[in-house]
């Protein structure tokens, strides 16, 4: 069986996926939306590398459930100047192109969810089905919100 | 004429009446001394612009000043009945400082220009970013406090001419919440119930919402059901000891941010209990599985540790919701302004659902407004809405209202949701947005973050008109002023939170050059040349009536329907509530009688969003789970404030209003009696952390959050232990340092954070993590604080307690 392997990928995919967020939360403090927002996306991401690592054991995996590493020095010094940034519109395009980052390891992360739901129909595992079932709708709510701010601020940020 | 006190006896004498009777008459007036009625010229018809309520009232005209006011007996709202500022408000614009000539910023000073030399510039550097940037440079600020004309006009005058998508009002700042939680739930903005179902309800919940002070008539009229011989039941929401906890069954007094975790708590029992209706729920809406299994985890024991709130008190309130055999649920700022706010007042909506109490008598919503006129704010797309509560991701909605303005679809801007305030306020900050129009309000005082405000709005780079009576703390840092007729100075309608559209007739002269809202938007567009698609003026009026025939056909077969009205129909008698139409003439009591809705997929004006990220929710999805246009039940699990307590700041911060001030006093504090009643800023403190901190009443005290820092005497009160309070009226324009703080912070909004409801867009200004210290000790002398209200120091508090 397989189904260990793709939760090993989704575990690598939302780990890189809460990472990105934060990283951007972090890189567009001046839009508080984007702030607020990735910070706590990236909530959602964490909860769900504990839970597929609590689960990836019965499938042989041993995946940690500790989400991947706090901010860095080098991100330190970014949100320094991310506040600073705030005043040029150009950062609004910046903006644009990282949530572009976040709406494809989204969608990416989506698919592997679709995946591992399609398994557990398959070999009745209610469980898995259950946690398939929950997080994927989750990940389509991140794909959608980043998709939603793309198209928001693209038409500010691509007109100036 | 009566002269009593009616700043110590802000809600009058009792007159009392029992469920199902009709509210008694009591006139209230007052006109200014040595004036006697015989002295009166004529009496000119008007409404309150101090508050939501929409009392009517008559102002009395002597020698062409206003000299006083009365009540207006026949009016379904008051009855006759005025609050402190609808009695003594009126002074304020007969105030010597008014602005009277047109300002221009010169070498960095304002100086006097005529209206031509100030028309010139705006409209030259108007079209000098239209030239170069496009609409996306120029966006529009404006109110909760014009007229309906005035608010049409500007909706098609930017929407339509400028075609810009930056527009908003500062009822961003207070009623964004009730429009979005209404659509939500209904479909369509719309209020559905009416304060006549205070007549009729034997459960009056008020979710909070301190209705004493913000819409004192509207409390008088509760006070007069409760001193009749069958009173209804109060449940009051409220971290603050106010006049309706204190009147209340229950009071419940959560944590500040926990809002969501109360309301479901309430609804875990209301279906615990067996209080849900069924056959209605089945038969009427969508998403009562998703509600039940959320609500599962909400047990009242739970719940009591997030809210701090005892669990029988819980169960108690929804034993009694639960029983109720017509509920009234009213919702304001506590909600509104507080964490997660959307998706608790979609919360109030669906216990009325789950009880099938809707549209009937005594069945209401009160999704409340905080402004006289916010409700037009919003049906005319001046909070960035389009026009009529049409649905800017609807195709057909959009050449609909391309139809009425003669333009062609594509040039009103809808590609996305409109810019709402906050987010115009971050473009101006990166500089995207070039020029702001900001009229009738005062962003650098109200809005959150002050030291931000401040910083963003005096950029150089920034063009920046301010359109005001007075020279408030903005329009300093204008770089055109224009100065405008106040209330009384000009006519026009407004609706007030029960649909109530009322006729403000003009009264007396506006000081100087000063010219309408309405005027000013009208010669904007001529001297900018706007056309229609058949190169006609764009703007087809230049009369207030004209301007409301055209929006009374704008708003045809829409839910906010005007076209049985007409100004003729609006004199003389009572106020009238929309719909209003050719098959119900005298206006519509209720919505939703029949349990429909303007929910479907067709008609609605919004698809929706999701309440926890706010992404808009696309039409296909809408489709899957609405088809038939029912009420939608949207559920929600809590989650924790973005800023909790921590070591350097222990405390949370709420702020809000008194019942003698408006916004940030530019009318309030110009009425001698109003300024007399709340002089200066005070904070609120409970008698646990007076103690922990070691202050006293009247001891200078500075409270501080990350942002910054305000210093105000302090009040000890009946407020729940570790929440703080401060009033957000107090800014600087009566200071020496005129729009900013001196050597230490007054506005409340110092201390703010930049942070907003995700499906709303309104900024949360009562869950700021806050610390507080003594300064120096008072000198025996109390805090400027008012006694009589929710502010009233804990002693005083105690006594009345005692005697209830």
């Amino acid at each position: 069986m397989r189904i260990g392997t793709v939760l090993r990928d989704l575990h690598h995919d939302e780990n890189e996926l809460a990472r990105t967020l934060l990283r951007v939360a972090d890189e567009h403090r001046a839009d508080h939306e984007v702030h607020q927002m990735g910070q706590h996306l990236a909530e959602w991401s964490s909860r769900h590398v504990r839970e597929i690592a609590a689960i990836a054991e019965s499938f042989g995996q041993n995946l940690d459930p500790a989400p991947d590493g706090s901010p860095t020095l080098v991100e330190e010094a970014r949100r320094w100047m991310s506040v600073r940034g705030g005043r040029f519109p150009e950062t609004e395009l910046v903006m644009v192109r990282d949530l572009r980052d976040v709406y494809l390891r989204a969608s990416s992360v989506l698919t592997d969810w679709e995946m591992i739901g399609q398994a557990a129909q398959a070999i009745v595992h209610d469980e898995l089905l259950e946690l398939a079932t929950r997080c994927q709708a989750e990940t389509k709510r991140q794909a959608t919100w980043a998709n939603a701010k793309i198209k928001e601020s693209s038409t500010q940020a691509l007109v100036v | 004429m009566p002269t009593e006190d009616r700043i110590a006896d802000v809600w009058g004498d009792r007159t009392p009446y029992p469920r199902g009777g009709d509210w008694p008459v009591r006139v209230d007036a007052h006109l200014a001394s040595g004036v006697s009625p015989g002295d009166v010229d004529r009496w000119v018809q008007t409404a309150s612009t101090l508050h939501s309520n929409g009392d009517a009232f008559d102002v009395a005209v002597r020698g062409g000043r206003m000299v006083g006011v009365r009540g207006r007996a026949d009016d379904r709202v008051n009855r006759g009945r005025l609050g402190p500022k609808d009695l003594f408000g009126w002074q304020a614009i007969q105030s010597p400082d008014r602005l009277t000539r047109p300002l221009v910023r010169r070498d960095g000073r304002l100086v006097e220009c005529s209206w031509d030399e100030a028309m010139d510039v705006v409209v030259g550097r108007t079209q000098a970013l239209l030239e170069e940037q496009g609409p996306s440079a120029v966006g529009f600020y404006t109110t909760g406090q014009l007229f309906l004309e005035e608010y049409y006009t500007l909706a098609l005058v930017a929407h339509g001419g400028i075609r810009t998508n930056h527009v908003d009002g500062n009822t961003r700042l207070c009623t964004a919440t009730a429009a979005e939680a209404l659509k939500e739930s209904f479909g369509s903005d719309g209020q559905p119930g009416s304060y006549t179902d205070v007549d009729h309800a034997d459960v009056i919940a008020l979710f909070g919402h301190n209705v004493a002070e913000t819409q004192t008539v509207l409390w008088m009229r509760i006070l007069d059901r409760l001193a009749g011989d069958d009173p209804p039941e109060v449940i009051c929401v409220d971290p603050r000891p106010t006049p309706v906890a204190r009147a209340a069954t229950v009071h419940l007094a959560p944590r500040p941010g926990t809002n969501v975790a109360l309301m479901n708590a309430l609804l875990h029992e209301i279906v615990a209990n067996g209080h849900v209706d069924e056959a209605w729920v089945t038969a009427h809406t969508v998403g009562y599985a998703d509600l039940e299994k959320t609500v599962t985890r909400y047990t009242p024991e739970v719940v009591s540790t997030i809210c701090d709130v005892p669990a029988a008190d819980i169960r108690t309130a929804a034993r009694i919701i639960g029983e109720a055999e017509a509920l009234l649920s009213t919702v304001l700022q506590g909600f509104y302004q507080s964490h997660q706010a959307t998706a608790a007042a979609v919360q109030v909506n669906n216990l009325h659902l789950l009880r099938g109490m809707i549209g009937r008598p005594g069945c209401g919503i009160l999704q409340m407004n905080g402004q006289p006129s916010a409700q037009n704010t919003r049906e005319c797309g001046a909070d960035g809405d389009m026009a009529g509560f049409r649905n800017w991701s609807n195709r057909s909605h959009v050449e609909d209202l391309a139809r009425v303005w003669n333009i062609e679809p594509k040039q009103i801007p809808h590609a996305t949701p409109p810019t709402h305030a906050m987010q115009i306020m971050r473009y101006v900050e990166d500089g995207s947005i070039r020029m702001l129009w900001v009229s009738g309000t005062n962003p650098v005082v109200s809005m959150p973050e002050l030291a931000r405000m401040r910083s963003i709005l005096s950029q150089e780079r920034l063009f920046l008109v301010v359109q005001d009576i007075f020279l408030t703390e903005t329009a300093q840092l204008a770089d055109v002023v224009l100065p405008a007729a106040a209330w009384g100075e000009k006519t026009g309608a407004f609706t007030n939170v029960d649909r109530t559209v009322h006729l403000s007739e003009k009264a007396v002269d506006p000081p100087g050059e000063a010219r309408s809202d309405l005027d000013i938007f009208v010669d904007f567009a001529t001297r900018m040349g706007l056309q229609d698609k058949d190169g006609q003026p764009l703007v087809k009026w230049s009369t207030a009536e004209e301007a409301f025939d055209a929006w009374r056909e704008c708003s045809r077969g829409r839910p906010c329907d005007y076209s049985g009205l007409s100004y003729d129909k609006l004199r003389g008698g009572s106020g009238i509530q929309w719909p209003c139409t050719d098959e119900s003439p005298d206006g519509t009591e209720r919505l939703y009688a029949r349990g429909t809705f303007w929910a479907s997929p067709e008609e609605c004006e919004t698809f929706g969003r999701d309440l926890e990220t706010g992404a808009p929710v696309e039409e296909q999805e809408y489709r899957a789970l609405n088809p038939f246009g029912r009420a939608v039940i949207k559920s929600s699990d809590y989650r924790p404030p973005h800023e909790m307590p921590d070591e350097d700041h222990p405390l949370q911060l709420i702020t809000g209003r008194t019942v003698y001030h408006f916004h940030t006093r530019t009318r309030t504090a110009r009425a001698p009696e109003l300024q007399a009643a709340a002089p200066d800023v005070w904070v609120e403190v409970s008698v646990t952390d007076a103690q922990t901190y070691g202050l006293a009443e009247g001891d200078l005290a500075e409270v501080t959050t990350a942002r910054g820092e305000v210093r105000a005497r302090v009040r000890v009160s009946g407020i729940r232990p570790g929440v703080v309070f401060l009033p957000f009226h107090y800014g600087y324009w009566d200071t020496g340092e005129g729009w900013r703080p001196g050597d230490h912070g007054r506005a409340a909004n110092e201390l703010t954070r930049t942070d907003w409801d995700p499906a709303s867009k309104q900024p949360i200004f009562k869950t700021a993590a806050c610390a507080v210290r003594k300064v120096a000790d008072g000198d025996g002398t109390p805090s400027p604080a008012p006694d009589n209200t929710a502010s009233a120091p804990v002693a005083a508090a105690t006594a009345e307690g005692v005697e209830r």
